[in-house]
């Protein structure tokens, strides 16, 4: 198939009917209305089901319900909406159910804007809704990565019967680029032998369920959860690394700040400094290991995350680190976006002192 | 020798978690009887609510889901969508259908979503302690009004079924009771009739059915019944709603 | 008309329910006996008095009670 000129959201849902996806259930919300007005466009010429559910929080539930019943479900929302659907994924993730999750992510907090951010970086990666829990969140970084994680992302919801986030900002679900479909390798998946059917001649009922009424049976679920949660860290961290041979600095940045950075890099190349890139694709799991190789690299001298945010992602660099050399922050937030040359401008900033 | 009555099929051998005299048993064993009197049990799909019924997926014998507070509409919906043809039904209280899940019935309604809700009102919140429910009568006490409920400040208690009776695709809404036998079997009636219209198509179809709470009404599980006839009953009239035509 | 009830007694909770509905009176709470729960289960001593209508059954919120017709 040759390259196609499409808009993020559009092919982000595209690219889920084409993984298999037949229901979804989702709420208008802006900037990322172009899925849900596909998903009702295209769903039901497939067979499958869309619709508009009264509230986030009801659509949210009848994901549950039909991820529950065995089926490949998504919802998509932005950053308010995402929070009304806290409850319900955590409820997901504690019955285990697979699914995927859309955020297309717009300034906060509040009804802050409707403009790129990525300040839902702590909401994703460190369970928004109650209890403990995790899901693998996928930040792609153009449309044509946005198309690949889609598709991939409902395998590994299967695999792991977990929730999975694909977390782009508002850049990423409004602009337009040259994408192609490519059928991405398919993951050897277990039965759904735990959906609810109805018996149909099965000998014992299947419930799906997220309440463990006596502590010792929470705690033993909550250590399988775990238990589960490491194999994804051993196994699903994705991250790119660019530049780092001989780099100076090393930036953080993930999704669209990613490539502006790329931007950064060029031009500080051109003043004679070396910079290097390490983006994470997984947000969780974290590329932990890449940033400690790169902190003890004896060429770099900082780390510099660059972010939509107040400084989110920069935690989880400081905590990779593990102080081995200083980790500073740039970032802009509610829907303004850092500039190439600011970015540069803070990279020198911080060369000059740490000389 | 002829069975009369025995245990219906649709019920595990669990053991329930209600209070003595709590007349949620009942109820269970109603919907238990109906899906297994109408064949549905192989493909009857349940939807727990939080609240006093919350281990319903425990007594079932049917497949079953746990929602969270309220949303079991939503859930439900979302199974209906995925298997049409199995026999979904949500069971939920009070608080969980006319408090905070009063959204999610009401537009499950409105899209006449082809499942049975089985409202269950004792007009109090059980599991919590004894609350003040949507459904609470007016000088009715419970632990958050002490005094018992004073209409001008935490309004009417919510008639559920006359709502919903205004719903054009909620085409069957019948308000049942099991404060004595023939109203349980009426009630049984009304279960079956519910199911029978999912099965057909026609549309969503609920029956609220009055029930005790003899623990947070603080009475015994005999006085419970004839305070349920002589306060639930005069607001909370025993009557069918809707009734599509073509199960008349 | 006779019938037989028979009771799965360690299911009673003793909320003695089924004793106000029996139309001849014969369901009544056994005292001399505690069950598994620790409450005086509910049993019928008289019971050539039965006639197998299951209103106790029916009444029963914990299935307990299964009726037969002789």
């Amino acid at each position: 198939m040759a390259k196609e000129l499409w808009k993020g959201n559009e092919a982000i849902a595209e690219a889920a009917i084409k993984a298999g996806c037949k229901y979804f259930f989702g709420y208008p919300i802006t900037p990322q209305n172009e899925i849900p007005e596909y998903m009702a466009l295209k769903l039901p010429q497939e067979g499958g089901c869309f619709l508009q559910a009264e509230s986030e929080v009801a659509a949210i539930n009848m994901v549950y319900g039909a991820a529950g019943a065995g089926a490949r479900v998504m919802t998509s929302s932005s950053s308010p909406g995402i929070s009304l659907k806290q409850e319900g994924i955590s409820y997901i993730a504690g019955a285990e159910l697979p699914c995927v999750i859309v955020n297309i992510v717009r300034g906060g907090p509040g009804l802050g804007s409707i403009q790129p951010a990525q300040s839902d970086y702590f909401q994703a990666t460190k369970g928004g809704g109650h209890g403990d829990y995790r899901m693998i969140v996928l930040a792609p970084a153009s449309v044509q990565e946005a198309v690949d994680l889609v598709q991939e992302a409902f395998d590994i919801a299967d695999q792991y019967r977990n929730p999975v986030m694909v977390m782009g900002d508002g850049m990423i679900g409004q602009m337009m680029e040259p994408v192609e479909f490519v059928e991405i390798p398919k993951r050897q998946l277990p039965e759904k032998d735990w959906a609810t059917t109805g018996l149909r001649g099965r000998k014992e009922h299947n419930v799906i369920n997220s309440l463990y009424i006596e502590a010792s049976q929470c705690d033993k679920h909550n250590e399988d959860l775990f238990a589960k949660y490491a194999k994804m860290e051993e196994t699903e961290i994705r991250c790119e690394e660019y530049n780092l041979e001989g780099a100076e600095i090393v930036f953080a940045a993930y999704g669209t700040v990613a490539r502006i950075v790329k931007n950064a890099i060029k031009s500080l190349e051109k003043e004679g400094i070396k910079a290097g890139l390490i983006r994470p694709i997984t947000l969780w799991p974290f590329p932990k290991a890449n940033f400690l190789k790169a902190a003890d690299m004896p060429n770099v001298k900082a780390f510099l995350s660059v972010e939509m945010s107040m400084g989110q992602m920069v935690e989880d660099v400081e905590l990779s680190v593990k102080g081995k050399k200083p980790v500073y922050f740039y970032g802009k937030a509610g829907g303004a976006i850092p500039t190439p040359k600011a970015i540069v401008e803070e990279a020198k900033k911080i060369l000059g002192g740490a000389k | 020798m002829a069975i009369v009555f025995q245990k219906t099929k649709g019920l595990t051998e669990k053991q329930t978690h209600y209070c003595p005299g709590c007349t949620h048993g009942i109820i269970h064993r109603l919907v238990a009887e109906s899906l297994e009197e109408l064949g549905l049990l192989d493909k009857a799909i349940g939807v727990a609510p939080v609240g006093c019924s919350v281990f319903a997926y425990d007594y079932f014998s049917c497949d079953m889901q746990e929602a969270s507070h309220g949303r079991a509409p939503a859930c439900a919906t979302g199974i209906k969508r995925v298997h049409p043809d199995s026999a979904v039904f949500t069971y939920q209280g009070d608080g969980d259908l006319a408090s905070i899940g009063a959204a999610e019935i009401v537009h499950a309604a409105m899209r006449g979503e082809k499942f049975t809700t089985i409202f269950v009102n004792n007009a109090i919140y059980g599991m919590t302690g004894g609350q003040m429910a949507p459904t609470t009568l007016i000088g009715q006490k419970a632990t958050t009004a002490p005094l018992g409920r004073d209409e001008n400040h935490a309004g009417m208690p919510l008639r559920v079924s006359e709502m919903l009776a205004t719903i054009p695709k909620a085409v069957f809404v019948e308000r049942v009771s099991v404060h004595d036998v023939p109203n349980i079997m009426k009630a049984k009636k009304a279960i079956k009739k519910a199911f029978e219209i999912q099965m057909k198509g026609l549309g969503f179809g609920i029956v609220e059915v009055l029930s005790t709470c003899s623990t947070n009404w603080g009475k015994t599980p005999v006085e419970a019944l004839k305070w349920l006839k002589e306060n639930m009953i005069p607001y909370y009239p025993i009557q069918n709603f809707r009734n599509p035509e073509e199960v008349k | 008309m006779a019938g037989k009830v028979t009771f799965d007694e360690n299911r009673c909770k003793g909320c003695e329910l089924c004793t106000t509905v029996c139309p001849v009176k014969i369901v009544i709470m056994d005292k001399d006996k505690i069950n598994i729960k620790g409450y005086h289960p509910a049993t019928v001593k008289e019971m050539d008095k039965c006639i197998a209508c299951g209103s106790c059954a029916r009444m029963c919120p914990d299935v307990v009670i299964t009726v037969e017709k002789l």
